[in-house]
């Protein structure tokens, strides 16, 4: 694993092996499959966001969506390229499971620092209202079609979205009785 | 979304602390329920809230039930009244010190936790653990797997007024945990599956008080169905109390026992092998009707199928190490410290800078007592990860809440909630 970056070039610029990731791939032209160690993922355009679920639960027997999640990537160190993707600050990311074909399939896709926001799933898989909450309560980001997009873990008049990088609430300086100076 | 005016912000606190509010149930008209009732056209329901502090909601849910007379119209469950952000924890900790964090989100089955994480941590790392840390795994999840089942017996017990089973129940879990503890050194909260293998290998004579264990419950799992599963009481209580269909379960995100007493045959130890699963023989316990009842009698039975796995562990164990001898991963062992310049070193970069993880991103998902508990690993090549993420079995499962008590009585809610089995701990992370 010591040239991980150049694995995942390498992978990425054969043609995906997976044949779901590349049914997406010919169905939503722009979309991008990897292997990410063994896993099937697809990056997808924030816009064929909710396609790309309708077609993965339709035509794939996508039957679950197991969760939704997402990362922020302000202070990344190092971050792999995948060729053919913008990266971007936020990535939105699902992990869907088929229970009839029994596999799994991962979907990611990039949003920018500007009001993120990407379409709802939970019309597909109600499931995920919790889910989507808890990406908004934590970073901020808004799920269109949403059914009730409140906050879930944090209190509702907490201002700020505690797993974005900058979010900094326990930054406040704290100054001692006798502290000479702040430093 | 912008944030609030800060000139607002008291009085919005205020407000939003006062109010029903923030959670508020929008009102719907003319809705048919479950059961073809339809909904009230009088402004006589009222909303009770039951939590965060009811005994029966095992931690601090809160749930918010609409009442019709007795009758359940409407629900919501409210949580987050146990959240830590140990999500947030996760990114400030090296990947060394990450299993203590996630240990403690599901306190029933801290070691499903760890080894979820562990093997996580170990995909990015491309790295495989030796044959005796698989099966020593496995035989710690399944005991694990053995002491939460058996405590849900006695919590429901306790719930449903059955008191001689909630004493029943924590004794026998009481053994287990002392055997855990022997091997871990503590009850719960173990951090002792690490990226890598394991903390210390198996005690000495474990094998006896292992089979003793298994006489143990086994003898007592027959007992507690003697003692319950034909009692009449229990009976009424649970047959045909909070139905869900399959459909409902899997739309849902609903996992695990769950899932598996609708009658759909889905556990990730037999569908997607992990460890050496695919190498034991057991049976996937499903029920029929996905009611109380059937949770009731899945759970009970799939303590007798993880007595099954544990015996075949102890029988099958293999010799050899319990991690990797990797010493960029795994320390060394103690008394190298005192000889070896380089053990010395690698002991001290290990527990201060822990170890780097390529960048990558991974997703594993394993099957938890409650359910698929996966973990979302995110690196960028440093000591710490960018992301970790849980997706908790009980988070998801709450969901089944709304489904199952709408139509019942305010009495059958203390027995749905409790047929959940939500941890909050993992549901609020």
């Amino acid at each position: 694993m010591a040239d991980d970056t150049a694995d995942g070039a390498a992978a990425a610029a054969e043609p995906p092996t997976d044949e779901i990731a590349a049914a997406v791939v010919d169905r939503f032209p722009g979309s991008v499959a990897v292997d990410s160690h063994g896993q099937p993922v697809v990056y997808v355009d924030p816009g064929v966001w909710h396609d790309v679920a309708a077609f993965l639960r339709d035509d794939q027997r996508f039957t679950q969506c197991v969760d939704v999640s997402a990362v922020d990537h302000l202070v990344d160190a190092a971050r792999a390229e995948i060729p053919g993707v913008t990266l971007e600050r936020f990535e939105v990311v699902a992990n869907f499971l088929s229970h009839p074909r029994n596999r799994r399939l991962r979907t990611i896709c990039e949003l920018g620092d500007e009001a993120p926001t990407v379409a709802s799933l939970t019309d597909l898989y109600p499931g995920l209202n919790f889910a989507e909450r808890e990406v908004y309560d934590m970073f901020g980001i808004t799920f269109e079609g949403h059914p009730d997009l409140a906050r879930i873990l944090m209190p509702d008049d907490w201002i700020g979205y505690p797993l974005r990088k900058d979010d900094a609430p326990a930054r406040i300086p704290v100054v001692f009785k006798d502290d000479p100076a702040p430093r | 979304m912008s944030e609030p005016k800060v000139t607002d912000q008291e009085e919005q606190r205020l407000e939003a602390q006062t109010d029903e509010g923030a959670q508020v149930m929008t009102p719907v008209r003319g809705e048919v329920l479950g059961g073809g009732v339809l909904w009230p056209e009088t402004d006589d329901t009222m909303i009770l809230n039951m939590g965060p502090q009811h005994p029966s909601t095992h931690g601090v849910l809160r749930i918010m039930l609409e009442l019709d007379g007795e009758t359940i119209v409407r629900s919501k469950p409210v949580i987050g009244y146990l959240h830590t952000g140990m999500e947030k924890t996760g990114e400030e900790l090296t990947y060394v010190q990450g299993g203590t964090n996630v240990t403690r989100m599901d306190y029933l089955s801290p070691l499903s936790n760890e080894l979820v994480y562990s093997m996580a941590v170990e995909r990015l790392l491309d790295i495989e653990v030796p044959p005796r840390a698989v099966w020593m795994r496995m035989l710690l999840v399944e005991l694990n797997r053995m002491a939460s089942h058996l405590l849900w017996q006695a919590t429901n017990g306790l719930d449903l007024g059955a008191t001689s089973m909630m004493v029943y129940g924590w004794r026998d879990r009481e053994l287990t945990l002392r055997f855990l503890e022997k091997i871990t050194g503590l009850r719960m909260n173990h951090n002792f599956i690490r990226p890598g293998g394991l903390a210390a290998d198996l005690p000495d004579n474990w094998r006896e008080d292992l089979d003793e264990i298994c006489v143990t419950v086994e003898h007592g799992v027959r007992e507690y169905a003697d003692l319950l599963a034909q009692n009449p009481i229990w009976l009424e209580r649970l047959v045909g109390v909070g139905q869900l269909t399959t459909e409902e379960a899997i739309a849902r995100g609903i996992t695990g026992p769950i899932l598996r007493s609708t009658g759909f045959p889905w556990d990730l130890r037999k569908a997607q092998p992990y460890l050496a699963y695919d190498e034991v023989d057991f049976d996937v316990i499903c029920g029929e009707n996905g009611d109380c009842y059937d949770r009731y009698m899945v759970r009970l039975n799939e303590i007798l199928e993880s007595v099954k796995i544990v015996r075949q562990c102890a029988d099958r164990m293999p010799a050899g190490d319990y991690r990797i001898q990797d010493r960029k991963v795994t320390p060394p062992p103690r008394a190298r410290i005192d000889e070896s310049m380089e053990a010395l070193i690698h002991h001290f970069k290990l527990f201060t800078e822990g170890f780097r993880v390529p960048p990558g991103e991974t997703y594993v998902p394993i099957e938890s007592p409650r359910g698929e508990i996966g973990c979302y690993l995110v690196s960028d090549g440093t000591g710490k990860p960018v992301r970790l993420h849980i997706r908790g079995p009980s988070f998801y499962n709450l969901q089944a809440l709304e489904p199952m008590v709408r139509g019942a009585l305010v009495a059958d809610a203390v027995a749905i909630v409790s047929s959940v089995d939500p941890i909050l701990g993992e549901a609020d992370r």
